[in-house]
């Protein structure tokens, strides 16, 4: 098992950088999914972490200008790692203005990934900071556990009002009730329902718009002649929004939600390099 | 005792404070000939800064009648006398500290502008002489650099970092962070930095050698340099000898001495080449004991008729620290099994190191790790 990347271009990094902290926001430990031509961060949903799930994929060759990946073996050429995005995103911290910066897998005491940034000093010769981030290596038979999840069968997908105003719409929710109700229709409607013995409130978007998923998506078959007016909605944890919407960083181009009634609130977000998808199912 | 300071320096004096106030609870003051001594040592005795003002920082200054005052007061309410740093810039044009013997209160007096004086009247408490004993000159090593340069490097390392190790060779520093014994060691993130010697004003490495300090307490000297502009010179030696970090211009000298971890074993044992600098020889790791305990600085009074605190120095028990750090070689080249953690002592003497106040200190029978002031060089007789 071998890795080698390198990234030079000061914009690449930070991106990158980005990436890796709204990743980091969103959960302790992840899986590194490693393969000739994406990088994958993978959080599969389980009962420890409240059943949300991510699939953070970015394309390498955006990003890093070498990249050398030699996997478990001939036939199943890709490493699985896990790693705490924590320690990811200090690493990078203070690399930002780095000439280079090359991750490699190494072991040392157990596993590394080593990050290696060569920093612009006072002399000719650069400093060069080195963090070695101790991860697991993660064996093939448990790889299917951490597979790219299915896109559901949504009743509604709907492109998500500007991320700052939801943002702080869902933050002073949060104050009210742990719980939030989310629901859309096919019209570009969007509602935000919160409700407690004392109080109810409602935020109310208009002319979202609705992603037109195509042969590409899965739409069910029935949404196409899906009343426009009806609303599907899921209700969930408002923490577990609120996470999301807080800690990213990756200012996607594209900012849509699908929702299975009832049962799953799927949030993407598309970026021209990354895109990143986050499920959090409903609760009752 | 009437000090008077005017203008920037009473800005100066408020940051020597708020600097003092990283390492200990209580400011220790102490007005001599030399200036005025402004000192603090932390809880567990591995931290000790001194603050030196000289006469010449002063408008005035006039050393009590009595030649042997020295109080300590808790820094708080010291801090709370410079307490917002951009206010006195701008109003205060002196300050004045004058000891109220009958009252027994240390008064400080700001003047500010538009005739407005705050005074403030501090009750103190007589106390020791606390004066650690170190001598920058006997150090092997020397390194000078900007203060921007420790405080990009610092940077690296996470602000709860407690332990940092540093290691020198013949043109090369390694800055590390160490990991806590109880920590998962193969679970904690490591990160070093290298930097070539090129970037010090001064590099002067005789002895290649690799020591763990504090980071924490060191971060007060670096606010207070980068402020000030003036370079840090960096003086230690073999572990277990202390580290002493200065600041000095014409008109003060800062120096702030902390412990180092020390051990036992001789270091020849430990020298292999690390895999990760084939080209460069690395300078033997130390196999840390974590207990705080190994961080002592003996502290000694004047009082008393000699030394009143030479603390033991049990062997600590190493079974709890097979494995190296971050190398990844064995250690079986240790015929006599793992190394015993032995803290070597920072000892503090009585007086200050100025042929005038020498006192004659009887040797104790119990093991002295680190000589008295009396012969003003550091040995260890362990």
């Amino acid at each position: 098992m071998k890795f080698r990347a390198k990234i030079i271009d000061v914009g690449c990094l930070n991106h990158f950088t980005r990436v890796v902290n709204t990743v980091s926001k969103l959960t302790k430990a992840c899986v590194l999914r490693l393969t000739c031509d994406h990088l994958y961060f993978v959080l599969s949903g389980k009962v420890a972490t409240g059943g949300v799930s991510m699939w953070c994929e970015l394309s390498q060759v955006n990003f890093f200008d070498e990249f050398q990946l030699e996997g478990v073996s001939a036939d199943a050429n890709e490493i699985f790692l896990e790693v705490a995005p924590e320690n990811l995103s200090r690493a990078l911290k203070t690399a930002q203005n780095a000439k280079s910066v090359k991750i490699k897998l190494t072991k040392k005491n157990c596993p590394c990934l080593t990050l290696a940034a060569e920093l612009p000093s006072l002399s000719s010769v650069s400093r060069v900071v080195t963090h070695d981030i101790p991860v697991d290596v993660i064996p093939r038979r448990l790889w299917h556990d951490f597979r790219e999840p299915q896109m559901p069968d949504f009743d509604v997908s709907i492109y998500l009002p500007p991320l700052k105003t939801m943002k702080s719409v869902v933050d002073r929710m949060k104050n009210l009730s742990n719980y939030l109700v989310i629901e859309a229709n096919l019209n570009g409607e969007m509602n935000l329902k919160i409700e407690t013995d004392l109080v109810s409130v409602t935020t109310h978007f208009k002319e979202l718009g609705n992603p037109p998923w195509g042969d590409d998506g899965s739409p069910s078959a029935s949404a196409s002649h899906r009343d426009t007016e009806l609303m599907a909605q899921t209700r969930v944890d408002i923490r577990k929004l609120q996470q999301f919407l807080t800690g990213q960083q990756v200012n996607p181009s594209r900012a849509m939600c699908n929702i299975v009634h009832k049962r799953i609130l799927h949030l993407i977000f598309l970026h021209e390099d990354v895109s990143l998808q986050y499920f959090i199912p409903a609760v009752m | 005792m009437d000090c008077v300071a005017t203008g920037g320096n009473v800005k100066v004096l408020a940051k020597a404070i708020h600097s003092l106030s990283r390492i200990g609870e209580e400011l220790y003051l102490e007005p001599v000939e030399d200036g005025l001594a402004l000192r603090s040592v932390n809880s567990s005795r591995s931290a000790f800064a001194c603050f030196l003002l000289s006469p010449l920082f002063f408008q005035r200054y006039q050393t009590p009648s009595d030649q042997s005052f020295r109080c300590k007061m808790p820094i708080k309410s010291v801090q709370a006398v410079f307490k917002s740093l951009s206010s006195l810039d701008r109003s205060v044009e002196k300050c004045r500290i004058q000891l109220n013997s009958e009252k027994s209160r240390l008064t400080i007096t700001l003047h500010c502008k538009h005739g407005l004086l705050k005074t403030h009247n501090l009750s103190f408490q007589d106390c020791e002489s606390l004066q650690a004993v170190f001598d920058k000159e006997s150090c092997a090593n020397v390194l000078q650099a900007q203060p921007r340069l420790m405080v990009d490097t610092v940077l690296h390392f996470p602000p709860s970092l407690e332990e940092v190790n540093l290691s020198v060779s013949s043109d090369r520093v390694w800055l590390r962070n160490h990991v806590e014994d109880d920590a998962d060691p193969s679970r904690a993130m490591m990160t070093e930095l290298c930097l070539s010697s090129e970037e010090f004003d001064h590099f002067a490495v005789s002895t290649q050698t690799s020591i763990t300090f504090c980071l924490k307490e060191l971060r007060g000297l670096l606010v207070f340099a980068e402020s000030s502009g003036l370079p840090i010179s960096m003086y230690f030696d073999e572990p277990g000898s202390p580290v002493i970090l200065s600041v000095a211009d014409s008109v003060l000298e800062a120096n702030f001495v902390l412990a180092t971890l020390s051990e036992d074993s001789h270091p020849k044992n430990h020298v292999k080449s690390n895999t990760k600098h084939p080209d460069a020889e690395q300078p033997p790791d130390d196999f840390m004991n974590d207990d705080m305990d190994s961080f002592l600085i003996a502290m000694e009074t004047s009082e008393l008729p000699g030394p009143s605190h030479v603390p033991t120095s049990p062997p600590h028990p190493t079974n709890n620290r097979k494995h190296s750090v971050s190398e990844d070689e064995q250690e079986e080249a240790l015929t006599e099994g793992p190394p015993n953690k032995k803290f070597c002592s920072l000892f503090f003497g009585s007086v200050l190191p100025t042929p005038s106040q020498l006192t004659n200190q009887t040797i104790q029978s119990q093991e002295v790790l680190a000589s008295d002031s009396e012969d003003e060089n550091q040995t260890e007789t362990s």
